[in-house]
């Protein structure tokens, strides 16, 4: 791969050029026609969930998570592409939240984005040079000469040449590499600030990456652009980024500097993505180590810290609830015989309601010693389990128990060293910096 | 220019066999009757409602003979010039209601599929229940309330039928190119017009009209054969066009019907043969371009493996 330049940060002004406050996108799920007709909320999808983010000219900001992390609902809301629910984001002294649909438009020449798969992103009816001509052709360039001149420009800009070549082919007729060249192209014709570049090599082939990652960097470095360059792998965020925000489950859980991230990860999310990351020497193939279990569903996220039911670090605040206990009654079943499973069964009684999110539940149907016994059963079987520190108390309650758990804790981003964390491990400090 | 050329001939190069047959076959007797819908004044010996040559009145109900090729029929028309002045107004007809419905059609369905909503689900039910009603029916009330209703002119009667026919086959039009743009508006490309600030007009025109329309000519084809039938069906009720209006072949047959006792064939044969064969080759055009340009009904021909013998086998 080639090296990484020094940051430099363009002086056309000062203070940042995008800044996120408390920025919140939320989906509303479709529910059954059924269910909307009785007027039930078929609930929402926090895809976004409460950002702050600040953008320095010329940087380089990673948005780095697993997939459902909300990345992309992240960059497409920096263009407005998707609607905030709430927060702001101010680009140059306006904020895109509240502007009208036609100032936004025309506020898009200089906020830009590159897709993940530029096979999709290329309208299959369109030369290359009605593709890039087009970003400029909206935003009212009429004389298709003038046009040309510019397209060719771009076009050679981003290594299509001999550009004449190009121009008139369809995206059909192109490699995967050239593609995304040209969707860059289009996003750097209009002369932007900002690019948002979503995924751009990972439907690549690997010999092309590298590449075009270079070409980036020269981009960044001929037009003084700052970029969000989002990714699942950490291992080109580091090569790419000057800052990384780690996110899940529609927060930021860490950010900071780079070389600070991979130096010292301090969430425990963040240290499982870099213990992810494939080994580059080949003799040394260790087994990858991801996070324990998969991404929850974004509709009804875990309570407490969202990544507590997968975290190796929780704590008894971490925000345990009945999902935690059903998965983990379900884990021990798995190791029973058949014959086991069945009594068990029995002593357990329905485990259904576990599914609704709650800090109390209720478990058993033959009585609480019987209850209590097999909640013994299950913690001698995996004892170090944290969910046993977030039990808070366990009563006779009816037919079984009542399991209390500490009610959680979800950690809002605080400073630790020099970067910003979210997570109970590093205490919030009253002294800033 | 080569553009154009390669997009004609695509057809021809990306179908083989029956296909191809189709189509060929199907454009050769089409083609035939275009040709005498724009040559009609050339090609026919008297005109569609001339009833003289030369000071001299024609004999009604004459077998065919050297003046009169195909007979006359009972108003002195002349059956041959008849039946080729009735080549032009079919198609006419066809092509003034295939316009019709492709400006009224696809952009609804843009507009429709695009936006969803209240307006989508209004737009579909009102499409949905004009395609439930049987079309026959539908073309009979329309062509009844159209009729006398606009302004005359040698041209009314053809407008007439042709906005009745456009009736029925509008919501086909509009099905078509509302559901391919629910599925394409949500396509990368959408979205990535959307970031270089295209507006909805631009997204629509630019962006979608290309890719959804590309189904509209099979529909064209397929719906001109039914046009042809629909519009003889009510020329034989004798609505629509009058005979001294234009040659139809509907109402001629219908005129020949009380010829068929007495054993004059010629007045029904030629417009009844005509009819047949019209819709024949456009159902055949139809066909075929479906073939070529709907890939999901197109059977790749199979091609027979050919296995080498096996060293060890004799
Ligand atoms: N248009 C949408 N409607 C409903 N849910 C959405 C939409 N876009 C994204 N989501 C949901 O938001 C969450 C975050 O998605 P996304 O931003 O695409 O994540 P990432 O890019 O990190 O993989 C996911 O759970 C996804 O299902
Ligand atoms: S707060 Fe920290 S320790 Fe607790 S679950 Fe979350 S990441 Fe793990
Ligand atoms: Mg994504």
């Amino acid at each position: 791969m080639p090296t990484k330049p020094e940051a430099t940060p363009t002086t056309t002004g000062t203070g940042p050029i995008i800044d996120v406050r408390d920025l919140a996108v939320h989906f509303g799920l479709r529910g059954s026609s059924l269910a909307r007709l009785f007027g039930r909320d078929a609930g929402t999808v926090k895809a976004v969930d409460g950002v702050n983010l600040t953008l320095a000219r010329g940087e380089v900001v990673g948005l780095v998570g697993e997939s459902g992390s909300g990345k992309s609902t992240l960059g497409r809301a920096l263009l407005g592409l998707a609607p905030a629910t709430a927060g702001s984001i101010v680009f140059e002294g306006q904020d895109l939240a509240t502007l009208s649909r036609r100032r936004l438009r025309d506020l898009r020449r200089h906020i830009q984005m590159v897709f993940q798969d530029p096979s999709a992103a290329l309208n299959p009816a369109m030369t290359v040079e009605e593709a890039v001509g087009d970003a400029l052709r909206v935003h009212g360039m009429r004389s298709a000469e003038e046009r040309r001149v510019k397209v060719i420009d771009a076009l050679e800009r981003v290594g299509l040449s001999p550009v004449e070549l190009f121009l008139e082919k369809y995206p059909r007729d192109l490699s995967g590499g050239q593609k995304q060249r040209v969707v860059m192209a289009r996003a750097i014709i209009t002369g932007p600030s900002v690019l948002v570049a979503d995924e751009p090599i990972s439907m690549l082939d690997m010999s092309v990456r590298a590449k075009i990652l270079q070409l980036m960097l020269d981009l960044k470095q001929d037009l003084g652009l700052t970029y969000v360059y989002i990714t699942h792998d950490l291992a080109s965020a580091k090569y790419f980024c000057d800052r990384i925000a780690i996110m899940y489950l529609g927060r930021i859980v860490e950010i900071g500097a780079t070389e600070e991230i991979f130096a010292n990860p301090r969430h425990p999310y963040t240290k499982a993505l870099l213990r992810a990351i494939p080994d580059p020497d080949p003799g040394r193939q260790l087994p990858r180590d991801l996070p324990r279990g998969e991404v929850p569903d974004a509709a009804a996220p875990p309570l407490g810290c969202a990544f507590h039911p997968r975290c190796k670090e929780a704590t008894p605040t971490c925000g345990w609830e009945s999902r935690d206990l059903r998965t983990l009654v379900e884990a021990h079943w798995t190791r029973r015989s058949p014959d086991e499973y069945g009594a068990e069964r029995a002593v357990v009684g329905d485990i259904d309601h576990f599914d609704k999110p709650a800090t109390s539940t209720t478990l058993g149907a033959q009585g609480a010693p019987a209850a209590r016994e097999f909640l013994d059963r299950v913690r001698i079987e995996a004892p170090d389990d944290p969910i046993w520190g977030g039990i808070e108390s366990i009563t006779d309650d009816g037919s079984g128990v009542r399991v209390h758990f500490h009610e959680g804790i979800d950690p809002a981003l605080r400073r630790a060293g020099g970067v910003e964390v979210a997570c109970v491990l590093y205490p919030e400090t009253s002294t800033e910096g | 220019m080569r553009k154009v050329f390669k997009a004609l001939a695509k057809p021809f190069t990306e179908t083989a066999g029956l296909a191809r047959w189709m189509l060929v076959i199907g454009i050769v007797i089409t083609a035939v009757f275009v040709i005498c819908a724009i040559f009609a004044p050339l090609l026919a010996p008297y005109g569609f409602d001339q009833t003289s040559a030369d000071g001299v009145q024609f004999v009604k109900r004459e077998a065919p003979s050297g003046d009169h090729v195909f007979g006359t029929d009972r108003l002195l028309f002349d059956v041959l010039s008849r039946t080729i002045w009735g080549a032009r107004t079919a198609i006419e007809v066809v092509v003034l209601s295939i316009v019709i419905c492709v400006f009224v059609g696809v952009p609804m369905g843009l507009i429709s599929g695009y936006y969803g909503g209240w307006l989508d689900r209004i737009l579909l039910l009102i499409m949905d229940a004009l395609f439930a009603f049987p079309s026959f029916l539908l073309a009979i009330v329309f062509a009844f309330l159209l009729t006398n209703k606009l302004p005359s002119g040698g041209f009314s009667g053809v407008l007439a039928v042709s906005l009745s026919l456009s009736v029925i086959y509008v919501p086909q039009y509009y099905r078509v190119v509302r559901n391919t743009t629910v599925s394409a508006k949500e396509a990368t490309y959408v979205e990535a017009a959307r970031a270089i600030g295209a507006s909805d007009f631009v997204i629509m025109r630019r962006y979608l009209f290309g890719n959804v329309v590309q189904s509209v000519p099979v529909i064209g084809t397929l719906n001109a054969a039914d046009a042809i039938l629909t519009l003889a069906g009510l020329g034989f009720l004798g609505l629509g066009i009058q005979s001294t209006e234009a040659a139809e072949w509907g109402h001629d047959l219908n005129r020949a019907l009380a010829d068929a006792g007495s054993g004059i064939w010629w007045t029904g044969l030629y417009p009844g043969l005509a009819i047949v064969l019209l819709v024949t080759g456009l159902t055949l055009v139809g066909e075929g371009l479906n073939e070529t340009i709907n890939p999901t009904l197109r059977r790749r021909r199979l091609l027979p493996v050919v296995m080498t013998p096996r060293e060890g086998d004799r």
